[in-house]
């Protein structure tokens, strides 16, 4: 059972093709990741399933129901989630407050409710709080909850943006880059947080520079190289894989 | 819920009834008058400071849906339909009671729009262009936004300017008193002074409550991602287009509102109430406030307006406005009304690095 197919998806930024004619599906309940060296187009990859870039050609089905050429907010509404590779939290607003916006597709208050204060909005508004702590506790962070978000080490906030996009309550879970800037010892507390997300159901797909995070908790790899797709296979192939030891490594005679 | 949002409002009627009494007691009822115009500019800048503090949207262009609100309630209130009254339509709205006939200030019978009827339609139309502005001007960021709502505001200037029907220069007068309710009724009739301080203050009390309200709910908060990364915001769900366009909406509600009531306090409109300089103030006012700041904004709103409409800053009038834009966002650009002060004052002074501002619109 596949949650999320790719079909022959393409991307060029003018004459660069940054995704070119890329296909790979997501199985359920699973955790998949694409690595790649430097430019070969993950993060594009990213922005093109989470419909923050329109693709050239090609086709996006999640549920078996086509979500490209939808707005980002959408396909979120639909169950996709992210984080992103440069954390980008809410300034200004607390941690809790931060999770607390990752509740927004699962509530409807809208303007007049919210104007009129209407009774049905402060028990919508207590379980809006109490699902985020919960989350936040589920995650390790709950005694971060009342800190300014930005103000909180690098690592921490990666845990903040992490609970603000399982708060959605995503089928699929695309995290881009989670150990950029962490130390190992972070490293490592995100990838046993990443194998707990999965054993509640979500599939996760991620993009990573990081080996020992990828081959550790991810069942198959996706390798890019200029835009392409070089293999698709589980951890322990792909790092036998010829091609992919290329890219690299760099070829032996070169 | 949580009651201690509304100590501030219950707090504000306490001042402001004491204000009423002091007047009253130390006959200076004249005051009320400017008091009472204050507060209803002081409706459009806690609208616009919900859109500028809160979505992080700017908008030079309010001052023109002040404008239209005025000069549409004023232009149905006092266009004569006398000679049309034979019409269906006319005929039609004249037997539901939607129609006065009275008499204008030189005695000569007129019918017009009843202020109520005229006072929605005036709200409407207003809504109307603002979604319509809104629509495609909301998807520009910062400096563009600023500009593109500038514009607007210079095109609703340059027609009520230019426009034989809202009476060119001269703007439009004889605007008749509205009545809310029999024996309530907003016009600058001295007998009416206190009644109609109460009048303008209801109204801005009410608005405050709602914007209160409204940036504590899940749309506030939402609002507030929108204004702090825009980007993360979609990807959380918000449809930040909407969200933005239905703010810039409820603002110019505000500023309609505001408009219309002015007009009938003040017995007319005239051009100047649509220019840029009026917007230009509205954006000053709420960075004094603090941005972010309802409470903030009201207080200086009113304050700032009142010491203007008194005259204490004489014929320098747009240029204090315009120093108090520049001091406000080189030593305090998160406003006058906060705690660190000081030590901001002194950071400027002693640092010579080109400072950032924390609330500039990315």
């Amino acid at each position: 059972m596949n949650i999320l197919e790719i079909r022959n998806l393409s991307k060029s930024f003018g004459g660069l093709k940054a995704v070119n004619n890329v296909s790979f599906a997501v199985k359920r309940e699973s955790i998949k990741a694409v690595i790649g060296p430097n430019g070969a187009g993950k993060t594009t990859l990213f922005n093109l399933i989470s419909g923050f870039l329109p693709c050239d050609s090609g086709s996006v089905l999640f549920n078996d129901r086509p979500v490209h050429g939808l707005k980002p907010f959408q396909i979120t509404q639909r169950g996709v989630s992210r984080t992103f590779q440069h954390v980008k939290l809410f300034p200004k607003m607390t941690a809790l407050e931060n999770v607390m916006i990752g509740r927004h597709t699962h509530s409807k208050a809208e303007f007049i409710a919210g104007m009129l204060n209407l009774p049905w909005t402060w028990k919508e508004e207590r379980e809006i709080r109490n699902t985020s702590m919960e989350l936040m506790s589920f995650l390790g962070i709950s005694s971060l909850a009342d800190y300014e978000a930005t103000s909180l080490p690098y690592g921490q906030q990666r845990i903040v943006e992490l609970a603000r996009a399982l708060a959605c309550e995503p089928h699929l879970l695309l995290l881009d880059e989670p150990a950029a800037g962490l130390n190992m010892r972070e490293t490592a507390e995100i990838s046993q947080l990443i194998t707990k997300i999965k054993d509640r159901g979500i599939t996760v797909l991620i993009v990573e520079h990081d080996m020992s995070l990828v081959m550790n908790i991810s069942d198959e790899v996706v390798v890019l190289s200029y835009g392409q797709k070089i293999a698709d296979e589980m951890p322990l192939a792909v790092q036998k894989n010829e091609e992919v030891i290329r890219v690299y490594l760099g070829e032996e005679d070169a | 819920m949580d009651y201690k949002r509304y100590f501030q409002p219950f707090f504000l009627i306490i001042v402001l009834i004491s204000i009423q009494l002091f007047t009253y007691f130390t006959d200076t009822g004249y005051y009320l008058t400017q008091l009472t115009m204050a507060a209803y500019y002081s409706l459009v800048i806690i609208g616009l400071c919900v859109l500028m503090g809160y979505a992080g949207q700017i908008s030079l262009g309010h001052a023109g849906f002040f404008a239209i609100g005025g000069y549409i309630s004023a232009l149905l209130t006092t266009y004569n339909l006398l000679p049309y009254k034979d019409h269906m339509i006319i005929s039609f709205f004249s037997k539901t009671g939607l129609l006065v006939l009275r008499e204008n200030l030189y005695g000569i019978k007129i019918l017009n729009v009843h202020p109520w009827l005229a006072c929605i339609g005036a709200i409407l139309f207003t809504v109307l262009i603002a979604y319509i502005i809104g629509g495609p001007v909301l998807k520009l960021k910062g400096h563009y936004l600023a500009m593109a709502t500038l514009g607007f505001g210079i095109i609703v200037f340059r027609i009520v300017l230019g426009t034989a029907l809202f009476g060119e220069a001269d703007g439009l007068s004889d605007v008749p008193a509205f009545t809310l309710f029999p024996g309530v009724e907003v016009s600058g009739n001295l007998t009416m002074r206190i009644q109609n301080y109460y009048i303008a203050y209801g109204l801005v009390i009410i608005g405050l409550i709602i914007l209160i309200n409204l940036i504590n709910s899940r749309v506030g908060r939402a609002l507030r991602s929108i204004h702090g990364a825009e980007d993360a915001s979609d990807a959380m769900g918000v449809d930040t287009a909407k969200y933005k366009l239905h703010t810039f909406v409820l603002s110019a509600a505000f500023a309609a509102v505001a408009g219309v009531f002015l007009t009938h306090y003040n017995g007319g409109i005239g051009p100047s109430e649509a220019s840029v300089m009026k917007s230009i103030r509205y954006v000053a006012i709420v960075a004094v406030g603090g941005m972010a700041n309802l409470w903030g904004a009201l207080t200086m709103g009113i304050v700032l307006n009142y010491l203007s409409l008194r005259g204490y800053f004489g014929s320098f009038d747009d240029a204090v406005f315009g120093v108090i834009l520049i001091i406000i966002m080189l030593f305090t650009p998160e406003g006058l009304l906060r705690y660190q002060l000081l030590s901001q004052i002194k950071k400027v002074f002693s640092n010579k690095e080109p400072r950032t501002i924390h609330n500039e619109h990315s």
